[in-house]
């Protein structure tokens, strides 16, 4: 008894001191078994599949109007991911489409989920700490979705070179690397989104309409919001060009805000080498530029550095979001 | 080191305005099957969510296994075993795999994952469907495939909550025998309920809870002999003539009150264990003697007398 008590005391007077161990631990396995998991769920399988035919689809009807130009073009191979033809979008259209809802799918129950099977108590019973079973659903999300976009590019490349009968070059499949990269980290911000709606809301459905109102939101209506808001913040009262320069740059800068204009701005300099700039060009800038001359890729992520570290920003906001919510959360259902 | 696997120092919680836990003084030694009992919403659940470190104490001081939950999570969580009142688990997954993926969040090394998780479901019963998807499985099932999931890690204490609430009869009184074999291997258990018969039939001690406060503890017969005022309860069938029978009974010293249930069954509460004096004066009074026992004192009587007794102060105060 004096033993213990005298235990008791050590331990009150040790507040100060770390927690133990490394709050990572078991985080491998959660992305194991929550990959395990995604991978071989129905959910994911039938948007997998929506996103096969959508791929084949486009790629499809932008090999049939490339064949006819093999031989002129450098970059056939971004083109096949650009190209579109109606009333077809092209495939990157339909991936800023399908990456935000299947981000939206993989997570929207990640923890509201634990919570209605009564697995909860179950998992934080056992020596693993809360940031790890977060981050490892976070991550095995994320995992997922490269997984999938990466199986998805790789059989365009190689329905590319069936109907092209041209290898791919090493800057295309540079170029295509780093537009899987973005693509991730776009899915990231919705996975996080997600799971911040999955922390907040015990019910699943709640956790996914929430984050499916957000996703509509930015697609539909922030491009009309920020046209209009831009005429509000900077009206053009006279007429002059600064004026109507002005506003355009302020309707660019909001609409920024929107995560889909960012992987809108990121594709088109990735994918297509001949752009230089993604807001508005004045003739002046193009005094001496060659038009219509591709840029070297490190020149294309220069370009588009600033909307990647949006991207990615916004995800670690959003997870940091989620951390902090669910780390609060009591146990007790 | 000291003998007690749980004990806590003035360990109180709060929610609010709302005093779960107050001021709880618990101490459980190795080896013992200890009983918290009381109303749904006593403070029990909270109790044992703070002995985990799932929920962080208002105050006081809580140490498990000599360790403090709130420092050394890993290190308490990996020697406890915590069965919730309903355990969930994976449905689409198999017993087999729901329990694979707690034996490697344990950090079990890999080459003994499948021994082990093969053991503890031998252990419970449930080798011959161990690859069956849990969303088949029965409520009793699914409860001794909780205690199988605990059993992976080897804890040295395992702690229970409510576990035989939902189980019929029989699974009930299985999973108590599986309960006293843990017990048998050295294993300290602490069990909340609000089933008593059941409390009694396994602990050694029990701790009575009541709006956040532990209000009694010790053995049975010591909360008996608190509560009940060490009364003894002496049942007797006799045929023969009532008042006399009655009469010769209530000379005797050490009784205090006499009820007559049936045609020719009476209920004798004395202060001591009077059997043969009660024989006597049955015979002596011309009665026939069918039947005589002690009614063992039961947690119910307990419960009952106690919470009677808060009640009735309760008024008191709200008359005066």
């Amino acid at each position: 008894m004096t033993q213990a008590t005298f235990q008791l005391h050590e331990q009150e007077s040790g507040v100060a001191q770390p927690r133990e161990g490394s709050p990572w631990t078991g985080m491998w396995t959660v992305i194991l078994k929550e990959m395990a998991d995604h991978l071989s769920s129905t959910r994911i399988f039938i948007l997998d599949i929506l996103i096969l035919l959508a791929a084949l689809g486009t790629v499809y009807v932008a090999t049939q109007e490339l064949q006819q130009t093999v031989g002129q073009d450098q970059f056939l191979y971004l083109r096949l991911l650009t190209n579109s033809r109606q009333p077809l979008p092209a495939f990157v259209g339909l991936l800023a489409f399908f990456v935000p809802l299947v981000s939206i799918a993989l997570t929207f129950d990640a923890v509201n989920g634990e919570f209605n099977r009564r697995t909860m108590a179950r998992l934080l019973a056992q020596p693993v700490y809360r940031d790890a079973l977060l981050l490892g659903k976070f991550l095995a999300s994320l995992f997922t979705l490269m997984l999938v976009c990466t199986a998805i590019w790789l059989l365009i490349f190689g329905i590319g070179i069936l109907r092209l009968g041209v290898a791919p070059g090493a800057e295309e499949v540079g170029r295509g690397v780093w537009f899987l990269l973005a693509t991730t980290f776009y899915g990231g911000i919705w996975i996080a989104l997600a799971l911040v709606f999955s922390v907040v809301f015990r019910q699943s459905a709640t956790a996914a309409l929430a984050s499916i109102a957000v996703w509509l939101f930015f697609t539909v209506f922030w491009g009309m919001i920020s046209g209009v808001l831009a005429q509000a913040l900077s009206p053009v009262r006279i007429g002059f060009p600064q004026e109507i320069l002005a506003q355009a740059n302020m309707e660019l800068a909001l609409s920024r805000f929107s995560p889909n204009t960012l992987y809108a701005e990121t594709m088109i300099a990735l994918l297509q080498p001949e752009v230089r700039s993604l807001g508005i060009l004045l003739p002046t800038q193009l005094e001496g530029a060659i038009l219509g001359a591709p840029l070297p890729p490190s020149q294309s992520v220069l370009l588009v550095w600033p909307q990647l570290t949006g991207l990615i920003a916004a995800s670690i906001l959003l997870f940091a979001l989620a951390y902090v919510l669910f780390q609060r959360q009591e146990i007790r259902a | 080191m000291s003998n007690s696997v749980i004990l806590t120092k003035d360990l109180t919680k709060r929610y609010g305005d709302f005093v779960a836990v107050e001021r709880l003084n618990l101490e459980v030694q190795v080896g013992e099957v200890f009983g918290l009992l009381g109303p749904n919403g006593a403070g029990k659940t909270t109790t044992i969510l703070m002995l985990l470190g799932l929920t962080e104490p208002t105050s006081g001081s809580v140490s498990v296994l000599g360790l403090n939950p709130g420092r050394k999570p890993l290190s308490v969580k990996s020697r406890v075993g915590y069965l919730p009142d309903q355990m969930g688990f994976y449905d689409e997954l198999s017993a087999r795999e729901n329990l694979t993926y707690i034996a490697r969040l344990n950090n079990i090394p890999g080459e003994q994952v499948e021994r082990r998780v093969g053991d503890s479901l031998a252990r419970v019963g449930l080798e011959k469907v161990a690859s069956k998807r849990v969303g088949t499985f029965s409520r009793g099932m699914r409860q001794r495939l909780g205690l199988a999931d605990i059993l992976v890690k080897q804890p040295q204490l395992i702690i229970m909550d409510e576990p035989t609430s939902g189980l019929d009869p029989e699974s009930s009184h299985e999973f108590l025998g599986m309960i006293r074999s843990l017990k048998e291997e050295g294993i300290t258990v602490l069990l909340a309920s609000h089933l008593l018969y059941q409390v009694q039939a396994i602990c050694d001690r029990v701790g009575l809870f009541n709006q956040g406060k532990m209000v009694l503890e010790g053995t049975v017969e010591d909360l008996a002999q608190r509560v009940l005022g060490g009364a003894y309860r002496i049942l007797v069938d006799a045929e023969g003539e009532r008042p006399a029978i009655l009469h010769t009974l209530e000379k005797i010293p050490q009784v205090t009150h006499i009820r007559i249930s049936d045609s020719s069954l009476y209920q004798v509460e004395a202060s001591q264990d009077i059997r043969a004096e009660v024989a006597q004066a049955i015979i002596s009074a011309g009665g026939r003697l069918l039947q005589l026992g002690v009614q063992a004192q039961s947690l119910d009587d307990i419960y009952t007398a106690y919470f009677k007794e808060v009640e009735h102060d309760a008024g008191h105060i709200s008359t005066a």
